[in-house]
């Protein structure tokens, strides 16, 4: 077999982050070739690398591809060699037909005119040869997920296909279509097409994958050979195997015996999908003076989980009873939530925590403006003070509590997010994914923020993907699959193996 | 992302002169509309030769843009919020012809009939903002459909005429003046009084302003720029008030106006409700999560259009003393306009109402100005549409910079 593509060396910086650190890939023709690692291990950034989303001299390295090094500027330069990259989150225009879709931006045309039959003919036979019975008139929004995931695919081919790369392609597909899919990849690799699959799913990847890179903290670590058999505790212990230095704050336990905060059978609809139960029978508990841990893989409905607590910013159909204190409460919208004492800092701060236009001093009361006012009339000189002294407290690396949010990095932005919930003085606290893209030393000055505010007695949730992060900073730990929490432990007697073979565990049953 | 360390006023001078031009840099928009509407002033003062600062000109100038001033105000909270009003002029027709068809037909007191006419564009506003808030549905939309329904119901109300003349207490409204205790001969005094008294208190506000900016360690604008901008609208409002009061005193409309803009600016500035509307406008989903009722918010903003839109349409056909069924059309692109070019931008949480009656008056300044020089309504309408553009890109330029 000939080397189909090789990555050598490829190193890609971010301001302030080197998210690839000289990762080499080598994928065989012929072959399916798994890509795994940790979320933020860089698997997506080195695919955007290949696919040209990170032009050429953007990154160092070389690729060399079918024997030539190219420079790709773009996606369309990948295209034309025959890479197509299938996202995650589909990239199909819901109200086109299948065939539209198919042929959306390679349309069969004469002189700009869409010849209809050439197209419907051409995606009849595409759809037939993955496997799909639906005709090529039926309207995408129509299909369930697992026929959308291959009408992606019937796309690829439909651009002369040489390497497929799919990231994470059964990750909202049920066990039957996730099958389905992995038969697919399998007979396209007896017709000798050549597969990257990007998956978390290990079972998948030691039932399909010829070869298997791993990626971790922007380097490769391992290359396996699946050909003898491969188990998924070796997988796991390349993908987690790092060690745990001073990188957290030191962890007394400060939980008290009463509850802070207990959830019973909570359970959520998708808000577009109703038949979907995004979050499903969940319940817990969190004490005073305790940082309660969230582990899962991204997707599992942890984000659904707290969002959904408070105020009902997420989902349809909620049900289940929350208690705060010993008393139950009304959680039914934001205000309500957080004057029952609750408060969530959004994985998401651009989205749904910040008002980046606007300055530091205006953000971080937003939570409790009434604290900074007399009647209805902001008082300024209070609302500087607050702000300021929180720049001081978090240490807000900024010119001024006059800097727009938008100006600040994202370590500080998240800082900000956390000013204004603090300012807002919650009883419990959930931050989720709290450190996500941004440098270690404002990590550990999050880490300290958080163990403190455990000491002074709050209670605090938090969800991350990062298992060391977890274990590094809580006291007890839930793991989350598919909307469910499958498992609970001190975390004292937590290891990111056994939170991975937790997940694994509770996906493999059917 | 840059770490930049405090300008304290213990800076050496050169880094003094750095820090000045750096803050001129970053308020370039707020100065450069007052520059605008003064280079623009000045450019027609001298081209109509005179002309324009007239007493007798400056009057009309002020009533002339009353009602497009009094919209401007509630259409900056509307795009603010990150909607739009179109609905607006065919408000103020259709609130017209409710006064006319009330006051004239059937003798209802103008005063309950200007009551009920408030409250009606009120409840307008509520309805439209109703579907907007709760529903979801795009304010373009609704205010589109808002905007072909009164213009409807206005051709209706009439019956396709116009219904005039009002009573004389009804036309004070627009063009009543302030009455002169001192009774000098040709002078109002009080006008001047008044006007002198603004200045003042002006200049009394920003300067304690500027004091508790001061104390709380905020970087204040450098003193140069505080001074000359004081001293400019201090010397303007007191000359302003010296021209009316040489001609009939301030316009009562005049008065109006000044209460709604020192109101209004307050709420936005000011107010935890000003806070939340500009917060929605930035980002409704985190101002959402913050505990902050969006909808009830933009509901509210909407009412609150309705109801100065109503206003404004007193104001208009008291002094057209008349109502028709064309009143009104195309007043929403002026107001629109006046808004944008004051700064204000598309996507919402960016805006003030300072900003917005300024746009309003570089409008009027243009229309006014051009019909004394002779152009034609074409070329007045391909002048400020350039105006409108080079407005805008000048702000999108801007920010792209910064």
């Amino acid at each position: 077999m000939a080397t189909l593509l090789e990555m050598r060396g490829i190193t890609k910086t971010f301001p302030g982050v080197k998210a690839l650190d000289n990762v080499n890939m080598k994928v065989e023709e012929g072959e399916i070739h798994a890509l795994v690692g940790e979320n933020g291990a860089g698997k997506s950034t080195l695919m955007k690398v290949l696919s040209g989303v990170y032009a050429h001299g953007s990154y160092e390295g070389d690729i060399v591809y079918d024997g030539d090094v190219k420079a790709f500027r773009g996606i369309t330069d990948s295209e034309d060699v025959g890479i197509i990259i299938i996202h995650q989150e589909l990239a199909l225009i819901p109200l086109l037909s299948i065939a539209e879709n198919i042929f959306l931006g390679n349309e069969r045309a004469n002189g700009g005119i869409i010849d209809w039959r050439e197209t419907e003919r051409r995606a009849a036979e595409l759809i037939e040869r993955v496997g799909l019975k639906e005709t090529p008139r039926t309207v995408v929004d129509d299909l369930g997920l697992g026929k959308q995931q291959l009408v992606e695919i019937a796309k690829a081919l439909s651009k002369d296909v040489r390497l497929m790369i799919l990231d994470e392609p059964t990750s909202s597909l049920n066990e039957q279509d996730s099958e389905k899919l992995l038969d697919l990849l399998l007979e396209f690799k007896k017709k000798g097409m050549t597969s990257i699959l990007i998956s978390h799913k290990l079972n998948e990847i030691s039932r399909v994958a010829d070869t298997i890179t791993v990626l971790r903290d922007g380097s490769t670590v391992a290359r396996l050979d699946c050909k003898g058999g491969i188990s998924e505790d070796d997988i796991i212990r390349d993908m987690v195997g790092r060690s745990l230095d001073d990188r957290y704050p030191p962890k007394v336990d400060h939980t008290k015996d009463d509850v802070a905060m207990e959830v019973a059978n909570w359970t959520v609809h998708h808000p577009l999908h109703p038949e979907r139960k995004v979050v499903e029978n969940v319940s817990f508990h969190v004490k005073r003076g305790e940082v309660l841990g969230i582990a899962g893989l991204m997707g599992a409905g942890r984000t659904e989980l707290a969002m959904s607590l408070f105020g009902r910013s997420y989902g349809r159909d909620i049900s289940g009873e929350a208690s705060i204190n010993g008393q139950p409460v009304d959680l039914s919208s934001v205000r309500r939530a957080i004057n029952a004492g609750l408060a969530y800092v959004t994985e998401d701060r651009k989205t749904y925590g910040l008002v980046l236009d606007q300055t530091i001093r205006r953000n971080v009361p937003l939570a409790k403006l009434d604290a900074v006012a007399d009647g209805l009339v902001v008082n300024k000189s209070r609302e500087a003070e607050v702000a300021e002294r929180y720049r001081k407290r978090l240490n807000i690396k900024s010119s001024s509590i006059e800097q727009e949010t938008v100006n600040l990095s994202g370590g500080n932005q998240q800082k900000v997010v956390l000013s204004k919930w603090l300012f807002a003085d919650p009883d419990i606290l959930i931050l989720d994914e709290p450190t996500r893209g941004i440098d270690v030393g404002a990590k550990f000055e999050i880490y300290t923020v958080i163990r403190d505010l455990a000491a002074s007695g709050k209670a605090v949730i938090v969800i991350s993907s990062e298992m060391p992060e977890l274990l590094g900073i809580t006291d007890r730990l839930y793991v989350m699959n598919e909307g469910r929490f499958v498992g609970e432990m001190p975390t004292s007697e937590a290891s990111q193996e056994r939170i991975m073979s937790t997940i694994i565990k509770s996906g493999d049953r059917t | 992302m840059s770490d930049t360390t405090n300008t304290g006023a213990s800076a050496p001078a050169g880094e003094q002169a750095k820090a000045s031009w750096r803050f001129l840099k970053g308020h370039l928009r707020e100065y450069g509309i007052l520059f605008a509407l003064i280079a623009i002033m000045a450019f027609f003062q001298i081209a109509t030769g005179g002309i324009l600062l007239k007493p007798v000109n400056l009057t009309n100038l002020i009533l002339q843009n009353s009602y497009i001033v009094i919209m401007a105000i509630g259409m900056l909270l509307v795009i603010v919020a990150g909607h739009i009003d179109l609905s607006v002029g065919s408000v103020l027709g259709f609130i017209g012809a409710l006064a006319a068809v009330m006051i004239v037909n059937w003798d209802v007191p103008y005063l309950l009939a200007g009551i009920i006419c408030l409250a009606a564009g009120a409840v307008i506003g509520m309805a439209q903002g109703f579907w907007i808030a709760y529903f979801r549905i795009p304010s373009f939309i609704v205010t589109l459909a808002g905007m072909l329904v009164f213009k409807g119901l206005t051709l209706w109300l009439l019956a396709g005429q116009s219904v005039g003349p009002f009573p004389s207490q009804f036309q004070l409204i627009s063009s009543g003046f302030l009455a002169d205790p001192f009774g000098m001969d040709g002078f109002n005094l009080l006008s001047l009084l008044i006007g002198i008294a603004l200045a003042v208190g002006l200049l009394v506000l920003s300067i304690r302003s500027r004091q508790s900016q001061a104390k709380t360690g905020a970087p204040a604008e450098p003193f140069a720029f505080f001074a000359a901008k004081n001293a400019l609208i201090f010397v303007a409002i007191i000359y302003m008030s010296y021209l009316m009061a040489d001609f009939r005193g301030l316009p009562n409309v005049f008065i109006v106006m000044a209460l709604l803009i020192a109101i209004y600016s307050f709420v936005t500035a000011r107010t935890t409700v000003g806070r939340r509307i500009y917060a929605i406008g930035g980002n409704e989903k985190a101002a959402t999560l913050s505990g902050i009722n969006s909808k009830r918010l933009t509901f509210f903003t909407f009412a609150n259009m309705g109801m100065l839109a109503a206003l404004a349409g007193l104001v208009f056909a008291a002094r057209l003393n008349t109502a028709t069924p064309k009143a009104g059309a195309t007043f929403e692109l002026d107001v629109i306009a006046a808004v944008f070019i004051g700064g204000a931008s598309m996507s919402g949480g960016v805006g003030t109402v300072v900003g917005a009656v300024v746009g309003a008056f570089i409008m009027g300044v243009m229309n006014n100005g051009m019909s004394i020089l002779g152009i034609g309504i074409d070329w007045q309408q391909v002048i400020k549409g350039l105006v409108l553009l080079a407005a805008v890109i000048f702000d999108v330029m801007n920010k792209q910079k910064g």
